[in-house]
């Protein structure tokens, strides 16, 4: 059991960094996530379709692709990267942020798809007679909706944490593979396997990530059990 | 209160185009299913902006389509019963009640929580989550509910349609008291004969998407073409009465009313408790003399008022007792028989057993009191 513990300070980094780039991405996506979710479950406009495929389009590109199209578009000579930097300070490339963004566009269609779901199960007449009560539409979202599909984003922001914790090919193209800074724990894991001797730290570092994806999985039965309890559907 | 409208509404297969006024303490949209009831409850509420028109309440216009004028659903201050509870499922009950509340300006606040838990009988139920709740405290919770966001008007869309007939009986009077003891105008929609003739001050018959006739409960009732060929038999005159006294070896309740005196099965109900009944035109005999030798308790002397034939072999017979129209529905050949004119003197013959739960305001089960 020891030798699984007795990680190297870059293999701490490495479980470090994985987590919090999935945490960022899992909580930087949900506002968007819901959003879009519900234009798409709810929304009747132009182009809802193209919205659809774009935000599907992670899930059938190649994540290389996908990768280097964040390349393009935030990296510093990117439209958007050049904007956001020049504006905000906030930069992306080769730096952690640029992996927390990745695994969050690479997670985001399986987050949509799970708060569309739900919100699709939501009973309208039940909206309709919060409405009714005085509540306004913004109110009636609060206090009637989010509550209701509670399971569907529990299950989204889990989905994509997941996703996160085991995004690789659109990470590495887009922020490369550097040591404390952007390599998560699947870049660490490759580089492992590309060096003599390195099995022993790929074979810990696998185990780590392992268990690290049981806990959140178990985390997010329980929690939904949690909600699925107090609702008590009919 | 007084709600008026004038509405033109197209539906994928068929319009609504009703125009009517309405001052009642309970107004009763009635008519068959497909009538346009409901869709017209959902443009009083909000629900649906419709196509052309205009409805208000005392004056306040909610939608006037002409004016540009549309008051969204949540700042009527209309409270709604639906035909299925629509409870919130990730509430308790007390959550579900308090919902209102808080869009409620403090100073509109009239609905006090213990008063309507205690017009309800809801109080063992505070702490439980819907889904726990049958089907009859699931449809007092939404009553309490609409109550308590402290409605200008109350706007019950079939309250009891979903419910079989013990749990209906569990309901009704706690409309009764509803419509008895809060100022609320109601608005109620239904498509029974037997809830429309307990509950209505006024009726509005809606058919196809049209106002057929508006009024008085009691005029309206009287009327067996206006009802759907289903309820017809259903129908017939609706009287306003006081309990006079009880008749304990018989168990009978005895009625004072206009026409003279009635007696039914005994009634959970105090001497001089007002009691509406309905006498269906199918419970009602004919006889030209006073009968004798006849089982029958409730034999009402009167004069023949009007006459409308039926449908197939039947003829409708108003006869005025004293005041008060009892309508009959006999055979044309016992009328032609019998030699029945306009002006006639004839005696009404009702069985006692011929009145039910259905047809008597049969008063809140006992563990409740009245």
């Amino acid at each position: 059991m020891n030798w699984l513990l007795d990680l190297t300070p870059d293999e701490w980094n490495a479980v470090r960094l994985s987590i919090k780039v999935a945490t960022v991405a899992m909580i930087a996506s949900l506002p968007p996530g819901i959003l879009i979710a519900l234009l798409l479950a709810r929304g009747r406009f132009w182009g809802k379709t193209l919205l659809n495929g774009l935000v599907h389009l992670p899930l059938i590109l190649p994540p290389v692709v996908t990768g280097y199209l964040l390349l393009l578009t935030f990296g510093r000579r990117g439209p958007a990267g050049a904007f956001l930097a020049e504006h905000f300070g906030i930069i992306f490339s080769f730096r952690w942020t640029g992996a927390a963004l990745a695994c969050g566009v690479m997670g985001f269609p399986l987050m949509v798809r799970a708060i569309w779901l739900s919100i699709e199960a939501v009973d309208r007449r039940i909206e309709a007679a919060a409405g009714t009560l005085g509540a306004n539409p913004l109110w009636v979202f609060a206090t009637i909706t989010l509550p209701l599909i509670l399971p569907g984003l529990i299950a989204g922001a889990i989905l994509s944490f997941a996703k996160a914790m085991g995004e690789f090919g659109a990470t590495i193209t887009f922020v490369s593979n550097i040591p404390n800074e952007t390599q998560t724990l699947p870049s660490a894991i490759y580089t492992f396997t590309q060096v003599p001797g390195g099995d022993e730290g790929a074979l810990r570092l696998t185990l780590i990530s392992i268990v690290i994806s049981m806990a959140a999985l178990i985390a997010s039965e329980v929690l939904a059990r949690r909600v699925g309890r107090r609702m008590d559907i009919e | 209160m007084t709600l008026s409208a004038d509405i033109s509404h197209r539906l994928s297969d068929f319009a609504v185009e009703a125009r009517f006024e309405s001052a009642g303490r309970l107004t009763a949209l009635f008519g068959p299913s497909g009538s346009g009831k409901s869709t017209l409850i959902n443009l009083i509420a909000g629900l649906i902006r419709p196509d052309k028109g205009r409805i208000s309440v005392d004056g306040n216009v909610l939608v006037d389509t002409a004016a540009r004028i549309f008051v969204p659903m949540h700042k009527r201050r209309i409270g709604m019963v639906f035909q299925d509870a629509r409870l919130f499922p990730h509430m308790s009950v007390a959550g579900n009640l308090r919902y209102g509340r808080w869009f409620t300006p403090s100073s509109e606040r009239y609905a006090k929580m213990d008063a309507v838990v205690d017009l309800l009988g809801i109080g063992h139920l505070l702490d439980r989550r819907p889904a726990k709740l049958s089907g009859g405290e699931r449809q007092r919770v939404a009553i309490g509910r609409a109550l308590l966001a402290s409605p200008k008007l109350l706007l019950m869309d079939e309250p009891l349609a979903s419910l079989d007939e013990a749990r209906k009986a569990e309901i009704l009077p706690y409309i009764e008291r509803l419509r008895d003891e809060t100022k609320i105008p109601i608005v109620y929609v239904s498509h029974s004969v037997a809830e429309v003739a307990r509950l209505a001050s006024d009726v509005v018959v809606l058919s196809q998407g049209k106002v057929a006739a508006a009024g008085p409960t009691e005029a309206i009732m009287r009327r067996l073409d206006l009802l759907p060929a289903e309820e017809r038999g259903e129908g017939g005159a609706v009287l306003d009465t006081k309990v006079l006294r009880h008749d304990e070896v018989f168990g009978m309740t005895v009625l004072a009313s206009q026409a003279g005196e009635i007696r039914v099965p005994k009634l959970a109900r105090a001497a001089g408790a007002p009691v509406r009944i309905r006498i269906r035109a199918r419970d009602v005999m004919v006889a030209t003399e006073k009968p004798a030798g006849l089982s029958a308790l409730n034999i009402l002397s009167g004069t023949i008022v009007g006459m409308k034939p039926g449908e197939g072999p039947e003829v409708e017979i108003g006869i005025d007792c004293h005041g008060a129209v009892v309508i009959a529905r006999i055979t044309e050949q016992s009328r032609q028989a019998l030699g029945l004119k306009l002006g006639s003197q004839v005696f009404a013959v009702i069985k006692t057993v011929s009145f039910d739960r259905a047809n008597t305001g049969a008063g809140l089960p006992a563990e409740v009191g009245v």
